[in-house]
């Protein structure tokens, strides 16, 4: 019945809804979606050429045979080293930010305790501390605690630093949760520990997979932390892969490029078979 | 007698709330403390109270820095603001080829910022790239263009996601507003000035809020495609911090920068939130 409804009312406004001011916008869209377009291909095919290709026809021209070598040189210059541990800092940060994130959402939404009200006002104002201006004591903490140099020196400020926004969207998601649901559950006798499993954990599931994505994706691509923070070849992420690569085989660009769709990949992949919730999870917080 | 409900204790916030007092609050007080000392990275940082505030007055690259800074804020500002809401507009439309376009749209939001970096740093090169076609070449090369073809490259990355943004506040319009002034005669941009501009304002705060703060403190992409080059002409104010501090190796100095800067960014956001009376108007949606 809801379903006809929607359907009936769409049908109806359909002719409202055509706004003739699409015109204008729409040129532009046309306008910017070139701009947008021709370094996409760019980067697309010149990863399949060969470097003698590209200096000799220029970087537009199409290929005139296909090269899968760019891709296959990738693994002798370290990039699977690189993949890995973009992966595990991926991973760590976004396991972390979730593995904390929710129970304190969890007892935010649920105690009314005023240090709790404290600390979401504290992480409120975490979100307005951009990570460029603390790097300095980020070196030194990290330094201090002996862990330069190492992939855990990323995570553990990548997450602190995305933990603002994670705590922001689950407590919003949590607050849909209808108290009665609560209540009943503790009526029948159970714990705070198992309204959590059985309760907050699979109705949360929208947001934490909104915050996951959000997280994992600051993380895959972050450049500052792995910069300031490792230094070795064997504890490089992706980011800092493709500087490298750029500043000592900068002359390759068929390489560089390969290289560039090579760290693209795995969010490709997730744009293609989940674009839904890619897109809210990069409006995360945001969706007013 | 029983609760009447769960309350999850203080223990469930705990580790999220300790984790970012080390890793989020306490760099912040830790910057503020740094400002204050001399520190080349290694040993312990030196307490020289306000030397490095006083050094400030006669840092030449300082002041370059800040007029380099805010043109490239306000270039970004007024690059992105128009482009990302025409197209948010213009992809929240019924378009019938609308969803193959937004996918395109989106593209540069897969790619990191050293991804595009080296990218546009490889089309834009004068010899072998897409700039060798187009007049003398010289982009990133020239000190009169590179800071704005800086500012091109951060709109290439940043317009998708405040036209994200536009498009989902643009579809939350209620659709009897356009509606009732189709019936009234509004076509056209009388819709668009009348209603979606004013519909739109929190989400043209909020996204100019976000754009503003970010390139105050935004500098990797800087880094990675001119160094701050050539000369000084793309040196913003968190690039020369960075130089100062991780490769000059005066943390000391680079920390009152940081303070600079986050103070600066502070006061930039309040003034917007202020003067565009965002926190009187809880709801723009009254009377929908």
């Amino acid at each position: 019945m809801a379903v006809l409804t929607v359907t009936a009312h769409a049908r109806k406004t359909r002719p409202a809804r055509r706004r003739t001011v699409n015109i204008p916008a729409g040129i532009l869209s046309a306008i910017w979606l070139a701009i947008v377009a021709v370094p996409i291909y760019f980067v697309v095919i010149t990863g399949f050429r060969t470097p003698d290709a590209y200096t000799e026809n220029g970087p537009l021209d199409l290929p005139t045979s296909a090269t899968l070598e760019n891709y296959t040189s990738l693994w002798g210059l370290g990039f699977a080293t690189y993949l890995t541990n973009s992966l595990l800092v991926t991973a760590g940060t976004v396991a972390l930010v979730l593995a904390v994130a929710l129970p304190a959402a969890y007892a935010i939404v649920r105690n009314p305790n005023r240090l709790l009200r404290l600390s979401f006002g504290v992480f409120l104002l975490g979100l307005a501390i951009p990570a460029q201006a603390v790097i300095v004591p980020i070196y030194l903490i990290i330094t201090r605690l002996q862990m330069y140099d190492s992939l855990a020196a990323i995570v553990l400020p990548s997450a602190a630093f995305s933990l603002p926004i994670a705590i922001v969207v689950l407590t919003s998601t949590l607050r849909d949760i209808p108290g009665e649901l609560y209540e009943a559950m503790t009526m029948d006798g159970a714990t705070t520990r198992r309204v959590f499993t059985r309760l907050v954990l699979p109705l949360s599931r929208p947001g934490l997979v909104s915050v996951g994505i959000f997280v994992g994706l600051g993380a895959w691509n972050g450049f500052l932390f792995p910069l300031v923070l490792t230094q070795s070849d064997s504890q490089r992420v992706l980011p800092l892969g493709l500087w490298n690569f750029q500043s000592q085989y900068g002359t390759n660009v068929p390489g560089l490029m390969a290289a560039v769709v090579l760290s693209a990949l795995p969010v490709l992949a997730l744009y293609l078979f989940g674009r839904r919730h890619l897109l809210s999870g990069l409006a995360a917080g945001f969706g007013k | 007698m029983k609760a009447r409900t769960e309350r999850p204790g203080l223990g469930w916030a705990a580790p999220a709330v300790l984790f970012f007092a080390a890793f989020g609050i306490l760099p912040v007080i830790g910057v503020v403390y740094l400002s204050f000392t001399q520190w080349n990275g290694l040993g312990d940082p030196q307490w020289i109270g306000t030397a490095n505030w006083a050094a400030m007055g006669s840092d030449a690259d300082l002041f370059n820095g800040i007029g380099k800074t805010v043109t490239l804020t306000v270039v970004s500002w007024l690059l992105q603001t128009p482009l990302a809401l025409l197209i948010g507009v213009w992809a929240a439309g019924p378009q019938r080829n609308r969803a193959v376009l937004s996918t395109l749209f989106f593209l540069p939001l897969l790619l990191s910022t050293a991804a595009i970096s080296v990218t546009f740093v490889a089309l834009l090169d004068p010899n072998f790239g897409l700039a060798a076609s187009w007049g003398d070449g010289n982009f990133l090369g020239s000190p009169e263009r590179a800071l704005y073809v800086i500012a091109f490259v951060i709109a290439w990355q940043f317009v998708p996601f405040h036209t994200l943004l536009y498009q989902s506040a643009t579809r939350q319009i209620p659709r009897s507003f356009f509606e009732a002034s189709a019936i009234d005669g509004a076509t056209g941009l009388k819709q668009f000035f009348h209603i979606t501009l004013p519909q739109l304002r929190n989400t043209i705060i909020a996204s100019s809020v976000l754009m503003l703060v970010g390139s105050l403190t935004y500098f990797e992409m800087i880094l990675l495609m001119t160094n701050g080059g050539p000369g000084t002409a793309t040196r913003v104010l968190p690039l020369h911090m960075y130089a100062k501090g991780f490769v000059g190796f005066d943390m000391g100095y680079a920390s009152a920068l940081a303070v600079l800067l986050v103070a600066a960014g502070a006061a930039l956001s309040i003034v917007v939130v202020r003067s565009t009376g965002y926190h009187r108007m809880s709801s723009d949606r009254e009377g929908a």
